[in-house]
């Protein structure tokens, strides 16, 4: 930055010169890599597919047809340019009660209606990013940490920590029992921080997980709920892939698990929500704080003057998420689509002896590469992330970035590309998998794969076992991991 | 439970308990309306721009492939829907910094790639304290000022602001004196100060800088080697002489000096165009270690990619652009000559002013005494019994008692000539 020397005072503050924004990790250069590079078609298709970006692309044909026929939800359309005055002056940090009246129903409904949220506890955001910086504004002073299990979303850390100068402290979870978040393993990450020193002020969950793209059960919730009332602690959960849920089990909220004890300290808990996943809107930024806790709605309130919805947005919103019928069939088709979109993917990586985590939401796979590891390390794993982008040209995201504390798990997003996208990914997964042929026990794992494959398989695998058959000029370009071994 | 809070949550530096707020909180209670509450509280104390909105929805009208997320007949929906780079939609900073221009007569030009798009001024200038300033370091501003500033440059940074004392002895401008009294000040309270920050056109003043005193600024950030944020969200709103000069003007000659990366512009579409609903701000620098910070940050409060869709196509509309810089200056210009001769004839001066939406209104001789006490005494009269919604000086820490902010634009004329009576009506008891 050429700001600090022996002779100058520093000019800039440390939190615009230091690495807490989290940019120069993993997670975000396989987003360069794609960026210099994209897939495209017709104009690139050798180019990097991008399975690292949680988006919600399945549904716009549905949003689209809505938007043709209610040209008045607009305030720039002729049928809406008579609200356009109101809408433009309209900077209350309160939000529309139109938008705020909508998202509360969205919102409920979305949790099958069996709980109703408050209107007047929806406070906005500059989406979910700017939700979580608040949020921790609200409850945290520098140097207080929140536990969050692992693996966990990377943005996270930029989100809670940068600004805000929080902590975040990992609460492990293993694969041994599903990555389930346990309350043993709650009560070693406290001890732990209380041993340091450390002052905790919460638990952070995400349910629907990312990366893992399950949902939590009734009881671990329950122990949630117990546990930060125990040590009096407050519980942000974070809620935005709430409608990606595509098959049973059914999704519980904790705005359910509350409801269910009177003894339960309310003012503890408060929900992030966003569009972003669920609706398929990350530009429009639509953010949520919604908080059980009065002083942090009244705080949140004016904190949120750094980060207003747009009212032409709000305007937008309110009208659509109001359309009742048009959200059913939105919600409906939603999940099948997300269903097939993940059945496709999961059954295409089964044919070639891949395992995910049962997962029944969220917008990607948690993909099961230990086997594919020389050795069970970051560093063996991130040479095999480099390896499936340099050489197959598919950005996914490594477990480490997500500080998984086991190596060997990819984040693979499937709804952000279209169905021809997903054939060119597929086979691409397919074409590395057949390069690493023979670290998988193919012939018990693929019984399901056709003759032709397995055939395939061998063969590649006598070609990789003999390097002076491939030529220099082999168009199949040599993976790191056959050259290391031979 | 409010032990279990932070202490930005706890504490009182969002500002809203002051009388700015305040008088917004009673308008709120008891708002004026022609017909259904034409004895209510006439709101004068929000710096809005409602004068030009009908040029812009006409506009509307004759664009409205706009309207419909269209672009060449194609929808772009869901590319919009999808748009989250905070880089920003290019063809919208392009658009806004040649409008920034256009506003300057066109005397300078900005570059896109300089300008970082943020959710208002508002985030604009929290994101450039994160920037310059850590907990406890200072911002120097020159009073009176803007009360969001308080929350707005101090709440969650931590950071502190020292006043620049102005006064009317030389209509509010800013010496040198004043600025290394200030700068010791902080010294003497061992207070590392980061920079200055000043409003031009002045909020509340409605005046704009003089050659002389942005030069004054530029040797005082030179000589004590500090950041100089000058917040021109009110630059289309000059409405008459002496002529505008920015700071990027006055920047344009020390290119190849130090200070070149220490001086920030924060713009708004909020007062210019009247449209603080979107929230759309930016930060203009050429410095890049801020640009590329003050990016990142953007992420906690981008601009709906619909705004910036729509703002791109309104000012890429040269035609619309130039109509509405002349038209909108005319409509200021009148209205705020019908305010101050209105005030004129209640025996009410104000500072001369050529800018802004407000006047800056002398009620000294108003007070019972010169002090703070009384100017709160009459400014509860004047929210509560005369019902006009106006701000006290105090609240823009203003270090003389008894002016007062009384914004024009944002009312229809014949509310601003009800107020004009009211006022008269009260001093002639």
């Amino acid at each position: 930055m050429g700001y600090v020397s022996s002779n100058t005072k520093p000019l800039l503050s440390r939190k615009a010169t230091n690495e807490g924004h989290a940019e120069n990790c993993p997670y975000f250069d396989g987003w360069k890599a794609y960026d210099k590079d994209p897939f495209h078609p017709s104009q690139n298709p050798d180019g990097v597919i991008q399975m690292g970006l949680a988006e919600h692309q399945l549904c716009f044909d549905l949003v689209q047809e809505w938007l043709v026929s209610n040209p008045e939800a607009s305030i720039c359309t002729k049928k809406g340019v008579d609200k356009f005055r109101d809408i433009a002056l309209f900077q209350d940090y309160h939000g529309l009660p139109a938008f705020r009246n909508a998202v509360a129903k969205f919102m409920g409904r979305v949790r099958g209606d069996k709980v109703k949220f408050d209107p007047d506890r929806i406070v906005m955001s500059g989406g979910a990013t700017g939700a979580h910086e608040m949020i921790t504004f609200c409850l945290a002073d520098p140097g207080d940490a929140f536990l969050v299990p692992t693996p966990y979303y990377a943005g996270f850390d930029r989100d809670l920590c940068w600004r805000t100068e929080a902590r975040l402290l990992p609460v492990v979870c293993h694969s041994s029992n599903n990555f389930k978040v346990t309350r043993k393993a709650l009560e070693e990450a406290y001890a732990k921080a209380v041993e340091a020193n450390i002052s905790v002020k919460g638990l952070l969950l995400t349910n629907p997980s990312n990366p893992l793209g399950t949902i939590l059960d009734r009881d671990t919730l329950r122990e949630a709920m117990s546990f930060i009332n125990e040590k009096n602690i407050h519980l942000i959960c974070d809620e935005i892939y709430a409608a990606t849920v595509f098959r049973q089990p059914d999704f519980i909220s904790i705005a359910e698990i509350i409801e269910e004890d009177q003894e339960y300290n309310r003012n503890l808990v408060h929900i992030i929500y966003s569009l972003s996943k669920d609706m398929g809107f990350p530009g429009f930024r639509v953010g949520i704080v919604y908080s059980y806790n009065d002083a942090v709605v009244e705080c949140g309130r004016r904190m949120s003057s750094f980060g207003l919805v747009s009212s032409q947005t709000q305007y937008l919103i309110a009208s659509m998420l109001s359309d009742d019928q048009f959200i059913g069939k939105f919600l409906l088709e939603s999940a099948e689509r997300l269903e097939t979109r993940h059945k496709n993917f999961t059954d295409g990586l089964h044919q070639v002896g891949i395992k995910c985590l049962n997962g029944n939401a969220g917008l990607f796979l948690w993909m099961d590469l230990r086997e594919l590891l020389m050795e069970s390390t970051v560093e063996a794993e991130t040479a095999l992330w480099r390896g499936i982008i340099n050489e197959f040209k598919l950005n996914v995201s490594p477990g480490s970035s997500f500080h998984c504390s086991e190596p060997g798990w990819f984040r693979v997003c499937i709804a952000n590309m279209n169905e021809e996208t997903m054939k060119v990914a597929l086979a691409r997964i397919r074409e590395f998998v057949r390069r690493n042929g023979d670290k998988l026990n193919r012939k018990e794992k693929c019984r399901q794969s056709d003759l032709r494959l397995r055939l395939s398989f061998r063969r590649m695998d006598d070609v990789l076992r003999s390097p002076c058959i491939m030529s220099p000029h082999s168009p199949i370009p040599q993976s790191p991991l056959v050259r290391t071994r031979t | 439970m409010r032990l279990l809070l932070s202490g930005k949550a706890k504490c009182n530096s969002h500002g809203q308990d002051s009388s700015y707020f305040l008088g917004l909180q009673a308008y709120e209670k008891n708002p004026y309306d022609q017909t259904r509450n034409p004895q209510g509280i006439i709101q004068m104390g929000l710096a809005e721009n409602q004068l030009s909105l009908d040029l812009v929805e006409s506009w509307l009208s004759e664009n409205q492939d706009v309207a419909g997320f269209k672009s060449d007949g194609e929808s772009i929906f869901r590319e919009l829907a999808l748009f989250q780079d905070y880089h920003g939609l290019p063809a919208f900073k392009k658009a806004l910094v040649q409008f920034m221009a256009e506003i300057r007569g066109n005397k300078v030009s900005f570059d896109p790639k300089k300008i970082v798009l943020t959710a208002g001024a508002t985030s604009a200038n929290e994101t450039l304290v994160f920037c310059l300033a850590k907990a406890g370091d200072t911002i120097l501003i020159p009073t009176p000022y803007y009360p969001g500033f308080d929350r707005d440059l101090k709440w969650r940074t931590g950071a502190e602001i020292v006043p620049i004392h102005c006064t009317s002895s030389n209509d509010f401008k800013i010496t040198a004196r004043a600025l290394q009294q200030a700068y010791q000040e902080a010294q003497n309270c061992n207070l590392k100060v980061k920079g200055v920050l000043v409003t031009n056109p002045s909020n509340p003043l409605g005046t704009t800088m003089t050659r002389a005193e942005l030069d004054l600024l530029m040797d005082f950030i030179v000589e004590k080697q500090i950041h100089l944020v000058c917040d021109e969200i009110y630059s289309g709103t000059v409405f008459g002489s002496p002529n505008y000069t920015s700071i990027v003007e006055v920047l344009s000659k020390y290119e190849k000096a130090e200070v070149w990366d220490r001086v920030h512009v924060v713009y708004s579409l909020s007062k210019d165009l009247g449209l603080p609903g979107f929230r759309v701000g930016a930060i203009y620098t050429n410095n890049g270690s801020i640009i590329a910070a003050a990016t990142k940050m953007s992420s906690f409060g981008l601009v709906s990619s619909q705004t910036q869709y729509f703002l791109s196509m309104l000012l890429s509309d040269k035609k619309f652009t130039r109509n509405y810089i002349s038209e909108n200056k005319k409509r200021l210009e009148k209205r705020h000559a019908s305010l101050i001769s209105g005030l004129q004839n209640a025996g009410i001066s104000c500072l001369k002013s050529n800018a802004g939406l407000f006047s800056w209104v002398d009620m000294r001789h108003l007070l019972s005494s010169s002090t703070f006490e009384a100017e709160m005494e009459l400014w509860e009269k004047i929210v509560y019994d005369v019902k006009l919604n106006i701000s006290p000086g105090s609240s823009c820490h203003c270090s003389e008692p008894g002016w007062f902010r009384v914004c024009f634009a944002n009312m229809a004329e014949e509310t601003l000539e009800i107020a004009i009576r009211r006022i008269k009506a009260f001093v002639d008891v």
